[in-house]
């Protein structure tokens, strides 16, 4: 048997007795990351745009002001996610890989269908556990595709979507100013303007716009499309007086190997004593 | 109970809510700085992007509330009504001090269904010096030099305890120690500037707007407030003590 | 009462001009008892890499000896030293394997990249979500009050020397308004050439 350092798949429940344990003892479990967020996406005349905010928060806490929430699955398939950002971000992984894999295997272009099957089927094995609400889109041999996945496995497939915190701000935008067939630069205008209203009007999601086209060519991530939200420059400097934090003790590691190289010949006199 | 809870739920009125938002004021030698911005939140949603949390009270007090927007702008009401009842009766303008223990008075008022308002008065004393009294939901009031209050008051109190009052800076060699307290306005007013676009990157409640009261002492000139677009509020009583109004845009998202 | 705040304890990391700097305080305690002022949280990787671990302190133990065993794996197997952003992934999937039981623990790293020379600082929440963040990552029980502060005193480009400073500052007026943190502190500076490790003189109390 191998030492387990490369280890196999799969979740690891090892701590979970205890966890449960310390819970029962009236201790509440730490809040994990998670996206607010607004996330969108719309069908357009000849491919799919996603859109997404930036902002990841821990409570009423900003952690990440310019986080990425569309996540790549394959060159023609793209997954924004909100929910639980580690969720999100391992579950998109991890379907990219078997996505990649059956490619290979198949030697088929992959399709988004195969995607939204292997990510509902996963999310439904975990009944909600597992809490990634995603927003699905690409472009295959059968056309543009748009789904959403809800983090219990159900799937639905419009041609304009929004998840998150900020999904009724984003989808009011959408059904007052969507309508088919638009053009490529209409539609990313409109995911913009979606996503902008999640941000201006759902604290949950905020800082900047990220926009990802996909048509049957190309997919191009326009990250940070928009960028509204930039801080002005402070009023004044903050730097400190070097020696304004008092310290009691110091220690330096050097990285730099050197050594001194002294030649045996000059320590020995100029004349030998043979006396 | 058919859903596996052991115990019945309770459901029950609650008679508070957070709006969020967050306040400040800092006491200069002869000006008190009281700032607040304007977003009222509940939950995820912005109820208004301009809801002030600042309110004058006399010619030279302030009062900043914070916490449960319904108890805040009922007991401002409360306290401009007896500082009104206070001056036909005595004929004269309320002393910063007398309304500091009024708020006591009227917040422990309310021990048992307590006001749910996070306080702070600034103005100027009698004796002419600038002054914030802070003050928690049932009426422990304290004089301070600065103070931080509402969402994000943890956010911006340790940053002023560095920046105000000097705290965990050693002075430099031969210099003359840090004296808190004696900052000139026109160090103040960017420190509070920067505490709340600070709070505003970090914290989802606070953004859009930003209201300084600077509350000025009899005869301080008032120069260095001009170049900051300060609006002065006509004084009741001409010729003494001068509150003045700047106003900043926040981040809206 | 969180288990997050059961032993107490904030680390810090932020981004300099070509270093970084990673900063923690030294207590530990037993709720609201300290019980140590020299609990360390912050430990070396490599050479200039570092990892911070705040959280509950058993869990701060297991996984520094978790992540040590891996590293010597790693680096025995591919004959070179880890990479800051090949650790980050790293602690990133060993917290979400225990998705469902994590470890009680929120790490931050900072190092600089043997190969490019860049800076590099990340954290991460209990369950393994990286954040890359361009300025400072916070994490503990003060973290609320380290991100107020960070993001009014740091600035871009700070030579190492000035990030000692602007780290220090933010560390110590952060930690002295958390009561379950404190009781000292301690910060390394981490250059292309060298690493300054201090002991900051801090409140006691």
């Amino acid at each position: 048997m191998s030492v387990d350092v490369f280890r196999k798949g799969g979740f690891d429940f090892s701590n979970a007795r205890r966890n449960a344990f310390l819970e029962g003892k009236g201790m509440p479990l730490p809040k994990a990351t998670s996206t607010g967020t607004t996330i969108v996406g719309c069908i357009y005349a000849d491919g799919i745009v996603l859109g997404a905010d930036t902002r990841a928060t821990e409570g009423p806490i900003v952690a990440d002001k310019n986080c990425e929430k569309i996540h790549y699955i394959t060159d023609n398939i793209r997954c924004c996610g909100a929910g639980t950002a580690a969720d999100t971000e391992y579950t998109t992984a991890m379907i990219s890989s078997n996505m990649e894999l059956h490619a290979l295997s198949t030697g088929r272009q992959p399709r988004v269908a195969t995607a939204m099957t292997m990510l509902k089927q996963y999310l439904f094995r975990y009944q909600g556990h597992v809490g990634a609400a995603l927003v699905l889109g690409g472009v295959d041999p059968t056309g543009p595709q748009l789904f959403t996945i809800h983090p219990h496995g159900s799937v639905d497939k419009l041609p304009y979507v929004t998840m998150g915190s900020g999904s009724l701000a984003a989808m009011a935008v959408f059904e007052t100013t969507w309508r088919a067939g638009m053009t490529r630069e209409e539609a990313i205008q409109l995911v913009a303007a979606a996503i902008s209203a999640g941000i201006f009007n759902d604290l949950g999601s905020g800082s900047n716009v990220d926009v990802c086209v996909i048509t049957k060519d190309k997919t191009d991530m326009l990250r940070n499309y928009e960028m509204p939200n930039q801080r002005v420059e402070k009023e004044r400097k903050y730097g400190f007086r070097r020696g304004t934090t008092a310290w009691k003790s110091e220690s330096i590691r050097s990285l730099i190997a050197s050594e001194t190289v002294v030649p045996v010949a000059q320590l020995v006199t100029d004349e030998m004593d043979i006396s | 109970m058919a859903d596996g809870h052991q115990h019945p739920i309770e459901h029950r009125f609650n008679p508070y809510a957070e709006n969020g938002g967050t306040v400040l004021a800092i006491a200069g030698a002869d000006f008190a700085v009281i700032a607040g911005d304007t977003r009222q939140t509940e939950g995820y949603s912005i109820q208004t992007r301009y809801a002030p949390k600042v309110f004058k009270l006399t010619d030279r007090a302030v009062l900043a509330v914070n916490g449960f927007q319904a108890d805040c702008s009922e007991f401002v009401k409360r306290v401009m009504q007896r500082i009104e009842w206070y001056r036909h009766a005595h004929s004269k303008q309320m002393p910063l001090k007398a309304i500091a223990r009024m708020i006591q008075t009227m917040l422990y008022g309310k021990r048992f269904f307590p006001y749910y308002t996070y306080n702070i008065l600034g103005g100027i004393e009698e004796d002419g010096t600038g002054a914030v009294y802070s003050f928690d939901p049932v009426g422990s009031y304290e004089r301070e030099a600065c103070r931080a209050a509402g969402a994000a008051s943890s956010l911006i109190q340790p940053f002023l305890d560095n920046q105000i009052y000097f705290k965990n800076q050693t002075p430099a060699p031969g210099a003359a120690p840090f004296v808190p307290g004696n900052l000139p306005i026109d160090v103040v007013l960017p420190i509070v500037i920067d505490s709340f676009t600070s709070a505003t990157e970090r914290h989802i409640e606070v953004g859009d707007g930003l209201e300084m009261f600077v509350v000025v002492a009899k005869g301080r000139d008032v120069s260095q407030l001009a170049s900051l677009n300060a609006e002065e509020i006509p004084a009741t009583n001409p010729g003494e003590e001068r509150v003045f109004i700047v106003r900043r845009e926040l981040k809206k998202d | 009462m969180s288990i997050m705040d059961y032993n107490g304890g904030s680390v810090l990391a932020m981004k300099g001009k070509n270093c970084v700097a990673i900063a923690s305080d030294l207590r530990l305690g037993n709720q609201a008892m300290t019980v140590a002022m020299n609990f360390e949280k912050v430990f070396p990787v490599t050479d200039c890499l570092y990892l911070g671990l705040a959280g509950l302190a058993s869990d701060v133990i297991t996984l520094r000896e978790r992540f040590r065993y891996r590293v010597n794996m790693y680096t025995i197997k591919e004959e070179r030293q880890i990479e800051p952003a090949t650790f980050a992934q790293l602690v990133s999937s060993t917290l979400y394997e225990k998705r469902f039981g994590p470890y009680f623990v929120e790490p931050v790293i900072a190092g600089i990249s043997k190969k490019t020379g860049e800076p590099f600082i990340a954290a991460t929440d209990v369950i393994g979500c990286l954040n890359f963040a361009k300025d400072f990552v916070v994490c503990g029980t003060a973290s609320d009050k380290l991100f107020g502060v960070a993001e009014g005193l740091w600035e871009p480009d700070l030579e190492p020397e000035d990030l000692f400073e602007t780290i220090s500052q933010t560390l110590m007026n952060a930690v002295d308004r958390d009561a379950f943190s404190g009781w000292g502190a301690i910060v390394h500076v981490i250059t292309p050439e060298k690493v300054i490790t201090r002991t900051l003189k801090a409140r006691m109390d």
